[in-house]
């Protein structure tokens, strides 16, 4: 790097005797490259983490499993299952499995009442037992074929070697289930989006009518100081104790109301979808305040003079400027607290999700999972089937967040206004 | 207070002549006195321009005559502002009441991010707007040829205000201003942020606007003052740096023949 002044020449001006200026350009800019590799890296690294990330779950998600049945399916009728009745499924179910075992399903759920799935689904479970005996990685697969034929056929001669994505729409409709490849989020994901639903449904309009009141009404007294200090450590208090706060308020002390009792629901308890979602909203709630509150601040001063210069109301001003100028940073805000809520596994095993339910919710005195709860689940057993489940949940709580996030980031760029 | 009952006061207790009334009016902020006792008789239908260095108080004197200052936590005001012969401080006046009714147009120009009709709409509209689609064309169309602005505009009146240059901004405001009929503009250093063109067409429009309201404004340029305005009032700080009216009356007579050594010196860039 050359300057363009010879650095013996003085410059003209004040300086003083021995000092000088313009020197060190070559130093300066050697700096900058040094702060800008910096950076340069730290970007590296982040995408290197999220790389491995993604490279791991999508790993598990595909590859070969090993599938041998107890019972040929062809042997059971002359066409294929899914073309017949209920009343003939039932039939062959009774003719393949213990009298007992017939009783028991129809104790749980008279056979009158269930649907043909249901039924084609005892039959796949109990009567073709269609059993995976291995399951590899996407790596492998493509990688070691020859390897893992070789293995297949001499562990498990009986065995048929079919490249299986863990992710399939089966995976996305059913319930849980013990067996690893007949089990599915279809239950989590309604779940997770009824509980979602009453957490943005509380936390929304709560937030941001109590970061209105803070921003345009409360004068700067000491109490209102003490609100603010509190909210904005409340946004700092771990998850779990929301939980405990949860299960001390909502699945107990107002278990009439939470359960549904007070309403004419029976058979629950607190540990409701309903509970779930109080808590979440409180847990979510100083998060929304906070940022309704900056977005709210955002909204340039003199866009409310001109507003009250003209007569306004505060009330009119608030609505007709204040808010719709705010709407894009609120809703950044409800993006934000939404992908929190949607992530969130602690406060909600404190509050009583349920581990293992098979059927779907459908009002909000149900007891619930949801996709977090079902990934953690399943990440503590045992087996590689189990790990390959909980990766296609992952990128199904992945793509459920992105579709979240893309719908929140459209509505707020239709919404964004230039001063 | 209706506007009907401010009427009714007028025709009781003024004889018309001055449109704003301060008597003896102090302004703090906090503990600070920012205004110390001024007395101002504002003439209708004329052009008042105050001027002095900058933090003598010119602001605030403006803002606390159509009770903008409320707006500040902590301001307070001393002593009366009467509009017509009512003192708009009295505990039962609406402020919201005398800003329709004082308007004010602001140093940046602000207007809404919003089309220009709707710019100039909103005003009418929070005040309880009754009309047709078709008055209400008529409204934004009288406004804004009431600020020398609508031919410019006429073909874009749905596009937003804030793509217009800023001094079609500035003049966007004032025809806002001028769509809830207030009787008293206030203009807050109103072409301080725009270019010499854009403030020979404000200054036209002032001298425009005169015919129908009163005006204040607010500015640092003394050929501005001495251009379009009708009386001047020179504030300058005390030792206690509260804001003082220093001498008031015919700008003519100010810039010619001020009464005070202290007017006489920053008129001829002596300070300030
Ligand atoms: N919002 C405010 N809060 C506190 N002090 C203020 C505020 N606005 C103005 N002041 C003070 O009041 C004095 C007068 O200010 P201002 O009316 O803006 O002066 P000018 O418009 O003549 O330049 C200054 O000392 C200023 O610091
Ligand atoms: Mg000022």
């Amino acid at each position: 790097m050359s300057t363009i002044i010879d650095p013996r020449e003085r410059p003209i001006g004040y300086l003083p005797e021995g000092a000088d200026i313009n020197r060190n350009i070559a130093m300066r800019r050697l700096r900058g490259k040094i702060w800008q590799a910096l950076f340069f890296s730290s970007l590296v690294i982040g995408l290197l983490a999220l790389g491995t990330l993604l490279y791991t779950i999508i790993d598990d998600s595909f590859g070969y499993i090993a599938v041998q049945t107890r019972r040929d399916p062809e042997e059971l009728a002359d066409r294929p299952l899914e073309e017949l009745s209920k009343e003939e499924l039932i039939e062959i179910l009774r003719a393949n499995i213990s009298a007992g075992l017939f009783r028991r399903f129809d104790r749980d759920e008279p056979f009158s009442e269930r649907s043909k799935e249901s039924v084609l689904q005892l039959i796949e479970e109990r009567v073709i037992g269609r059993e995976v005996v291995a399951a590899f990685k996407l790596t492998e697969s493509l990688l070691e074929r020859e390897r893992i034929e070789a293995t297949v056929r001499e562990r498990f001669p009986r065995a048929e070697l079919e490249f299986h994505s863990w992710i399939n729409r089966e995976f996305l409709t059913r319930p849980m289930s013990s067996v690893p490849i007949l089990a599915g989020v279809g239950n989590a994901i309604l779940g997770s989006l009824w509980v979602i639903a009453i957490t943005m449904l509380l936390a929304i309009p709560i937030g941001v009518l109590g970061g209105v009141y803070l921003e345009e009404y409360a004068s700067d007294t000491w109490y209102y100081r003490l609100i603010e200090t509190n909210i904005n450590n409340l946004a700092g208090v771990p998850s779990i104790i929301y939980g405990l706060l949860g299960l001390a308020v909502f699945v107990r002390a107002l278990e009439p109301i939470t359960s549904g009792a007070a309403f004419g629901v029976t058979d629950s308890n607190g540990r409701t979808i309903l509970s779930a979602g109080l808590t979440m909203a409180l847990l979510v709630l100083p998060l929304m305040i906070i940022n309704a509150r900056e977005a709210i601040r955002a909204v340039p001063q003199s866009i409310r003079q001109a507003s009250y210069g003209l007569g306004a109301t505060k009330w009119q001003t608030v609505w007709h400027h204040v808010l719709p100028n705010a709407l894009p940073g609120i809703l950044t805000g409800t993006i934000l607290s939404m992908s929190r809520a949607m992530g969130e596994t602690a406060p909600l095993i404190v509050v009583g999700a349920s581990t293992f339910i098979v059927f779907y919710p459908d009002s909000v005195f149900d007891k619930f999972t949801v996709i977090p709860i079902q990934i953690y689940n399943w990440t503590s057993q045992p087996g590689a089937q189990f790990r390959s489940i909980a990766a296609a949940a992952i990128i199904v709580l992945l793509v459920t967040l992105l579709l979240l996030n893309a719908t929140a980031i459209l509505l707020r760029n239709r919404f964004k206004r230039s001063y | 207070m209706t506007v009907a009952e401010i009427s009714s006061v007028t025709t009781a207790q003024t004889n018309g002549r001055y449109a704003v009334e301060l008597q003896n009016t102090h302004i703090y902020y906090g503990s600070f006195r920012a205004v110390k006792d001024v007395s101002l008789q504002i003439e209708r239908q004329r052009i008042t321009a105050f001027i002095g260095p900058s933090g003598c108080g010119k602001s605030t004197v403006l803002r606390a005559i159509n009770r903008m200052n409320d707006l500040i936590p902590g301001s307070r005001l001393e002593g009366r502002i009467l509009f017509h012969g009512k003192n708009i401080y009295d505990p039962d006046v609406d402020p919201v009441e005398v800003r329709r009714r004082i308007g004010m147009v602001f140093q940046k120009p602000n207007p809404f991010p919003k089309s220009i009709y709707d710019n100039i709409m909103f005003g009418p509209r929070i005040n309880g707007w009754r009309g047709t689609k078709a008055q209400a064309d008529e409204l934004v169309e009288r406004a804004l040829r009431g600020a020398a602005i609508w031919d410019e505009v006429k073909d874009k009146l749905h596009q937003p205000g804030t793509a217009l240059s800023g001094g079609q901004q500035q003049r966007l405001c004032i025809a806002r201003a001028l769509a809830v009929q207030p009787e008293v503009i206030l203009m807050d250093e109103p072409c301080s942020a725009l270019d010499p063109i854009s403030t020979l067409k404000i200054e036209e429009l002032m001298l425009e606007l005169r015919r129908n309201y009163t005006i204040i404004i607010v500015t640092h340029n003394m050929q501005q003052a001495s251009r379009v305005s009708d009386y001047t009032a020179f504030f300058l700080m005390d030792a206690d740096r509260a804001g003082q009216l220093v001498e008031y009356g015919p700008t003519e007579q100010i810039f010619t023949s001020p009464n005070d050594k202290r007017t006489e010196d920053y008129i001829s860039g002596r300070f300030g």
